[in-house]
């Protein structure tokens, strides 16, 4: 079945199904849940970033006003470590997994030592406050690059801080610098930030000892993995746990991981026979949750004469915080799988030292590798301009892969399988992308405001983003006597839209509006199997899925109508949610029609399953990589050091654009979240390894003020080959060029190429980046000199 | 812990509850009252999620305490459309302008625009006033974008209206 001549949804703007009920504050996300009788839990915290434990006493805890139970780590001994969720092969990372409470030791400010579960939230923070843990203080490793360097305080006791060492690469990357006209070399460091979603972590578990059932609420982005870990870790059988589903305030790739707590709410409701719940507040998300992005790099680059990359060669430095999070060696990976990006790199050697410090531990954020990759290539390719005396537009001209060599697979590997390009037209989308931003009438209006004295610049960053990983997806499509239809994944919401989306790609198949379809997730009871919401997987994956089953559907609507109204398949159509004879429109039965005849003893009689409906999964054969330009214009106050987006773009490869509109909106909301990591927000820690950004006070997210307007362009010109949608995961889109485009739109404000070389450029950095200017001495490496 | 009894006024009913004097006006909306559309995301007056309107003023309820509502009216996003009726035109111009998407922050955004979109004459309704009117409330999904498209719409209807 052609999809693409019928289609009447996909492609179109078509309004949210799921805002109505946000709207009406309806929606019902994991703090809404109450179960009757539940008790409250409150965490007690790591306040040292590295000290034994010497001792806990909880004895005034335990005997505090509604208190009914106090754990440590001796209480939850039977339980491991935390899991890995991405597991490739290669790595011994067990010592470095975290333990549900810590053991003897804390690595972190943040890291749960204890927890106490009362009657009410109010009663359990009152008594966790009695808890006494008598911590001896241990030196601090606060610098990746230090945590590995001889003599280095050890973490873990006669263990390197060095939890892996990636190296990845092709070709002759010696030779390429040995016959170099031209080598380019930079120091570049990306900011510790992360997703910080507006709704905080929470959990609800409810144990029916009757049934031997554990029901969970709050697990958002990956409730059949989350369900694994769980049955492994308490000993129960799978369908004994029950996940279900709430409305989820953002994620980002950080909310819905697999953290302790999610074992330590289960675990108690199951051992106390009484519901349990528990919700993060804000002081413990930005310590708890985690964070992202900090890297290091030493990295150069080899050209031509005329500006053709040659090689490249870099050496990075990661600090992973305390512990391997579930995500597991996945940021790195992507790191080096993706350094090369759209261009044209003949030879290219890469290492990734992965360390442990005493911070908070690090995960996957909206396009994890992709933000820091972006940001030091990009910043390369124009310090490398400037030295050929090229201009910015004209290096990427010359080094993009061109239409003619797609696919492009230089031999690559990384997660898991060989970076290729599939489909793309790098070239085109830079020169449509300048074209509709006007990038021209920029240039002109920040040089004839730079006339005027003022400091202001443009910059780009070209991206690459990877999207679908995760190989597999289920999809189920039940059609209810009423007409109703029920679409299931195995995806997870965000907030991200995948209601509608799925609603219009199943709507297309099946020939009904999408306000007759209610699309179901994370409910492991409906939905036996799923992999969730990560690398921008679920249109891609969870959709083709769908897809599959909605034409499965439409193949038992024909094969049942055929036979109840005695005629060939062929001879039937389906239009307006209906199924009918060719040519006699009035022939014909509904789908909810259908599905009620259907019933036991027709269906034995037809040797069909009763019903109507299919279940499918769909097997996803490769990555397949989005790209685009961010375009920024910034002015700097050189007085306070300010950098104001004055312009912003963003171009976006969609494959194919399932709802514009929606895109349009990822793509803002990356752009504004890139934006708040280069300029705005940082996890500082102070010498002690304290964290100084425990509040909305101290960690900075944009708000309208600093995001400027977005223009976007969003291009369908290479629909992917390895999915039946030919779309492109468009999930982390906007946010991946923004620290790239404003570091490069700050050099050319200043007029001074080579002046960023860490992010995020806070007010304190500019000034001392202008102070260099004006005296002239290049300053290399400013990030080594503020906070970690 | 001492405990008080009090009457609050939400959405004109009368809500009666023995509480703590420290009880947070944003918990006793979710957690007594049972209202739960409005949303606490951070528990310290900065990301507005909580906002509510008091005495028809936007307020952050997580920076009042319950026994400080007494006496005054509240309304919550709960009152801006009945259950199944219309949406709000507020709430009308968000859906159609995608100005939500994960709606966590929404509710605290629909109250505190509520006055603004109604009051601000539409010739004053420039992209730096919409801006500073929404710079009390954090986003993450949109960028604002779309919210900053919505608030223009909303006012040109609502102001339209006879």
């Amino acid at each position: 079945m052609t999809i693409l001549e019928t289609e009447r949804y996909v492609g179109k703007s078509v309004p949210r199904l799921e805002d109505d009920r946000l709207l009406r504050g309806s929606g019902r996300f994991v703090d809404d849940v109450d179960v009757p009788g539940q008790a409250w839990v409150r965490m007690v915290r790591s306040q040292l970033a590295h000290a034994r434990i010497a001792g806990i006493d909880t004895t005034a805890a335990r005997e505090a006003p509604g208190v009914l139970a106090v754990l440590t780590a001796e209480d939850v001994a039977d339980a491991d470590v935390i899991p890995l969720r991405l597991d490739w092969p290669g790595y011994e990372l067990e010592p470095f997994l975290q333990p549900i409470l810590a053991r003897g030791r804390v690595r972190y400010v943040g890291e749960p030592i204890a927890l106490v579960v009362a009657d009410t939230p109010y009663a359990a923070e009152d008594a966790a406050e009695l808890i006494e843990v008598d911590l001896e203080p241990l030196e601090v490793v606060l610098d990746a690059r230090e945590g590995i360097a001889e003599g280095a305080t050890e973490l873990r006791d006669g263990r390197s801080n060095e939890a892996a060492v990636l190296e990845k690469g092709y070709g002759d990357v010696d030779a390429a610098f040995a016959r170099a006209a031209h080598v380019v070399r930079g120091d570049f460091t990306i900011g510790r930030h992360t997703g910080v979603p507006m709704e905080t972590r929470g959990l609800v578990a409810d144990y029916d000892p009757g049934r031997g059932r554990l029901t969970i609420w709050g697990a958002t982005l990956v409730t059949h993995y989350h369900r694994r870990v769980l049955s492994k870790l308490l000993g129960l059988a799978l369908n004994q746990i029950e996940y279900r589903p709430t409305d989820s305030g953002g994620s980002f790739g950080v909310r819905g991981d697999f953290f302790p707590e999610d074992y330590l709410v289960a675990y108690l409701a199951y051992k106390l026979g009484r519901p349990v719940k528990w919700v993060e507040d804000r002081a413990e998300h930005l310590v708890a949750t985690n964070h992202a992005r900090q890297q290091r790099y030493e990295i150069e680059a080899a050209f031509d004469d005329e500006g053709r990359l040659l090689g490249l060669r870099t050496e990075i430095w990661q600090d992973e915080g305390a512990y391997i999070r579930p995500t597991g060696i996945a940021v790195a990976e992507i790191t080096l799988g993706i350094l090369p990006g759209p261009y044209r790199l003949p030879a290219y050697r890469a290492t990734l030292h992965d360390v442990a410090t005493n911070k908070t531990p690090i995960g996957a954020y909206r396009a994890p590798g992709r933000y820091q990759t972006a940001f030091v290539r990009e910043r390369l390719l124009d310090i490398a301009a400037a030295q050929i005396g090229i201009d910015p537009v004209t290096i990427r001209r010359r080094n993009l892969i061109s239409p003619e060599e797609v696919p492009w697979e230089p031999g690559l590997f990384y997660a898991g399988e060989s970076f290729l390009l599939d489909s793309g037209d790098f070239t085109g989308m830079l020169e449509k992308s300048l074209e509709a931003a006007g990038f021209d009438e920029w240039q002109e209006e920040a040089a004839r405001l730079r006339a005027e004295g003022r400091l202001v610049g443009n910059g780009i960053g070209y991206w690459i983003d990877k999207s679908g990983l995760g190989v597999y997806e289920t999809a189920g499509i039940d059609v209810d006597p009423s007409g109703k239809i029920r679409v299931l994944t195995g995806g997870a919401s965000t907030g991200q839209g995948i209601e509608t989306v799925m609603a219009q790609i199943a709507a297309d198949v099946l020939r009904v509006s999408p306000a007759q379809i209610e699309v179901i997730y994370g409910d492991t009871n409906l939905i036996p199997d799923g992999v969730g919401s990560w690398s921008s997987r679920s249109t891609v994956i969870g959709g083709s899925a769908v897809q599959a089953a909605a034409i499965a559907t439409v193949e038992k609507a024909r094969r049942l109508a055929g036979q109840f109204l005695e005629v060939a398949e062929d001879d039937l159509e389906v239009a307006d949610g209906r199924i009918t004879v060719r040519g006699s429109p009035a022939l014909g039965f509904t789908f909810g029609e259908l599905a009620a005849a259907n019933d036991t003893l027709t269906a034995a009689r037809l040797e069909e399953e009763p019903g109507l409906g299919a279940r499918r999964i769909y097997v996803d054969q490769h990555m397949n990589y989005p790209y685009g330009v961010n375009l920024v214009q910034v002015e700097i106050d050189p007085e306070l050091g300010h950098v104001e987006v004055r312009r912003s773009f963003c171009s976006c490869e969609c494959g194919r654009a399932i709802n514009p509109m929606l895109v349009a909106g990822q793509a803002h909301g990356g752009v504004a979240q890139g934006l708040g990591g280069a300029l705005l927000e940082e996890f500082v820690y102070d010498e002690n390894g304290h964290p100084r950004a425990t509040s909305f006070m101290d960690y900075l997210l944009p708000t309208a003020l600093e995001v400027p307007p977005i223009e976007t362009l969003l291009l369908e010109d290479a629909p992917t080959p390895t999915n039946p949608l030919g779309a492109k995961g468009m999930g982390e889109t906007g946010i991946i060029g923004m620290g790239a485009a404003i570091g490069n739109a700050i050099d050319d404000a200043l007029q001074r190429p080579d002046t960023v070389h860490a992010l995020p450029v806070t007010p304190e950095r500019m000034c001392a980046l202008l102070e260099t200017t004006v005296d002239g001495a290049p300053e290399s490496a400013n990030g080594g000199k503020g906070a970690q | 812990m001492t405990t008080r009894t009090v009457r609050i006024e939400i959405n004109g009913t009368t809500y009666e509850r023995t509480i703590e004097p420290r009880l947070l006006l944003s918990d006793f909306i979710r957690h007594e009252a049972h209202l739960t559309g409005t949303h606490v995301g951070c528990e310290h007056g900065v990301c507005g999620a909580c906002t509510v309107q008091l005495d028809g003023r936007p307020v952050r309820s997580c920076l009042l305490l319950a026994v400080q509502a007494e006496g005054h009216s509240l309304r919550t996003v709960e009152a801006l459309a009945e259950p199944g009726a219309d949406l709000h035109p507020l709430q009308q111009a968000f859906h159609e302008e995608h100005a939500l998407q994960c709606g966590f922050c929404t509710p605290g955004f629909l109250m505190s625009l509520e006055p603004f979109v109604r009051e601000t004459p539409l010739d004053a309704l420039d992209e730096d006033t919409i801006r500073a009117a929404l710079a009390g409330n954090l986003c993450r999904c949109t960028g604002y974008q779309n919210i900053v498209k919505a608030v223009r719409v909303a006012a040109e209807r609502i102001q339209a209206a006879p």
